[in-house]
């Protein structure tokens, strides 16, 4: 069944985006690229040094659509300045706006993002923003012309999972936007879900990078991303809060 | 309100008493939590955490793992001035000492730049004696205008500034502050800091806020461990560093384990710390600040700095030198004396066979003329 996801004009058969922080060694990137069958990647501007002998963008294969994030910005101000580097680097036009505030917990700061955004946007950048999940800043990121929005599902780096599941259900159902399920996600089970409720992806690094085998745990998120997307195409069947008889005891009645 | 209210608070604690009161069923409580506060702080770095240190290491190891990944950011001092007008008594720079001074030029910068960075380094520490003579904020102005060229990350470690003269090198590109406090217990500070401006306890104190309002990146904090009792001063370095990330969450706070080591003088510190001790308080460091950069510095010998590449770690030093110029320039007069000599090659490979990702860049120096409209 062809079920592509579009974004920027980009065709993408894989749901699952990956990251590059976090690993042993950047040499596992395209094992774990291979195994995950991943078609973009997020790659942190702040990381990349052309000059380097281990420049982490050599390690990327050229069919990967790269995702430069704007990792480090505080401000929105930060964040433009970051997503024009990255494209004057040679890495494409499309970004991943983050601008976080909060060294505690890294949560994201909607406002600035919101107005990074727009700047973005009308510069011809295919825009992704990280976000916490709030149906108003979707809305309004949605109206600065971002491409899709990356609700955060649990704090970056956490591995908790689906902390932000009802909001995020609703920014499925509101927005219109492609749905793309950033943070949070720790185990394949999660990604299956989020996907189930309609995400239209999931992004997820430290669950990959920092399991015992991570290219055993690429390929458990394949499986999950795309046994979840198949759950929602399918149609979950409905949930009730008592037994549905298969031999009903009042048909007779009708 | 300053942190220095919090630090009078502690100094009035009975602490002879106060670490004995502790036992383990208040480790293991400490152990359990998911956010630690000061009494759990205090559990960890009392003697009852002694027999769990194995415990710590396994919850912290986890918690860096799992924030930072499997990378380890490499960064090098650079001395670019030993110019001293204090007279500290545990360092070489010290005012009393009578050797030849040097300040680097901006051509022997550029020289000392290219070497550094030809090891393929991208972050960098710069530091200078304490002299608002010979080394002024200006100097170090000019010397980040040559640096920008070679690095991503530009921080300083210099005697401590004003507000607005840390705006200015933020503007010049200086990301990162590192100060330390030395020491804490404010009457050994009075003791250990004969002469000079240093002997303004609260004008160090209150730098690193300066350093945060002024809108560095990250903010980098230690007491230099053995100047005093070290669990009071650990104590108190960990409740700064909260102090400095609840009220500016914007910057990274950080915090550095140094260790005293022999300098030119004979001062013996009062506090032994052990490696035992030191990892308590790095496993302490961890578990109240899950989010935290912690620095090793070349201060450790190699040995131990590899078994605690797994313990909460999260930056190095590597191919250092503590001479001015000493990278490219001899015959310079080290600060201290440092224990890991290996080169920048040494330290990757290491970290390779230890299942560590080096990082050498982690930060670009933003272009103004890339700013928003």
């Amino acid at each position: 069944m062809q079920d592509p996801l579009v974004i920027g004009g980009v065709t993408l058969t894989s749901r699952l985006f990956i990251g590059t922080g976090k690993y042993s060694r950047n040499t596992l990137i395209p094992e774990v690229i291979a195994r995950s069958g991943s078609q973009v990647i997020t790659v942190a501007l702040r990381r990349v040094d052309p000059e380097s002998k281990d420049n982490i963008v050599t390690h990327i294969p050229s069919h990967m659509t790269l995702l430069p994030n704007t990792s480090g910005a505080r401000t929105a101000e930060e964040a433009v300045r970051i997503a024009r580097l990255a494209k004057s680097a040679g890495l494409g036009n499309w970004v991943k706006i983050e601008v976080i505030n909060d060294q505690k917990y890294l949560l994201p700061d909607n406002t600035e993002t919101i107005r990074a955004t727009e700047i973005l946007a009308a510069e011809g950048f295919v825009v992704l923003p990280y976000m916490s999940p709030d149906l108003s800043a979707a809305l309004r990121l949605k109206a600065a012309g971002a491409a899709a929005v990356m609700p955060l599902g649990a704090p970056i780096g956490s591995n908790r999972g689906l902390q932000t599941k009802e909001l995020i259900r609703i920014l499925i159902a509101e927005t219109g936007l492609p749905i793309i399920v950033d943070a949070g996600i720790g185990r394949p089970s999660e990604a299956a879900e989020a996907m189930e409720m309609g995400a239209s992806a999931v992004l997820l690094n430290t669950a990959i990078a920092t399991a015992r085998d991570p290219l055993l745990m690429a390929e458990a998120f394949r499986e999950a991303v795309s046994a979840g997307r198949n759950a929602f195409l399918a149609g979950l069947g409905p949930v009730e809060e008592t037994a549905a008889a298969s031999s009903p005891l009042t048909g007779f009645l009708a | 309100m300053s942190f220095y209210d919090t630090l009078t608070r502690l100094e009035q604690l009975p602490y002879g008493r106060v670490w004995k009161q502790y036992t383990a069923l208040d480790v293991k409580r400490a152990l359990r939590l998911e956010q630690l506060d000061e009494d759990g702080l205090m559990a960890l770095l009392s003697p009852a955490a002694e027999p769990y240190l194995e415990e710590m290491a396994q919850k912290a190891h986890r918690l860096t793992r799992t924030q930072f990944g499997h990378v380890m950011q490499l960064f090098t001092p650079m001395y670019l001035a030993d110019f001293c007008v204090n007279h500290c008594t545990y360092c070489s720079f010290s005012s009393i000492y009578d050797f030849p001074r040097k300040k680097l030029t901006l051509d022997e910068v550029r020289r000392e730049a290219e070497a550094i960075a030809a090891t393929g380094l991208r972050h960098i520490l710069i530091l200078t004696g304490e002299s608002r003579n010979e080394s002024p904020a200006s100097y170090v102005k000019d010397c980040v205008k040559v640096l920008r060229s070679y690095f991503s990350s530009v921080s300083i470690e210099v005697n401590p500034l004003t507000t607005e003269e840390y705006a200015d090198l933020r503007q010049a590109g200086v990301d990162g502050l590192t100060l330390y406090q030395e020491v804490y217990h404010q009457e050994t500070y009075r003791q250990l800091h004969v002469k000079g401006p240093k002997r303004v306890y609260r004008n160090r104190l209150d730098a690193p806020e300066r350093g945060c309002l002024a809108g560095f990146r990250s903010v980098n904090i230690g007491a230099l461990l053995g100047m005093y009792e070290w669990r009071q001063e650990a104590l108190a370095t960990a409740l700064h560093a909260r102090y400095l990330q609840d009220k500016y969450p914007e910057c990274e706070i950080g915090l550095s384990i140094p260790r005293f080591r022999p300098y030119l003088g004979d001062f013996n510190p009062a506090s032994d710390v052990t490696d035992r001790a030191l990892v308590q308080i790095i496993l302490a460091y961890r578990l109240f600040l899950p989010r935290s950069g912690i620095s090793l510095s070349t201060r450790e010998p190699a040995a131990l700095r590899d078994h605690l590449v797994h313990l909460g770690i999260t930056k190095m030093s590597a191919g250092v030198s503590t001479e001015v110029g000493g990278h490219t320039l001899e015959g310079g007069t080290p600060q201290f004396e440092i224990s890991d000599s290996r080169n920048v090659d040494e330290i990757i490979e290491m970290l390779e066979a230890k299942g560590l990702q080096p990082v050498f860049k982690d930060w670009d120096i933003l272009d103004d003329s890339l700013a928003m409209p």
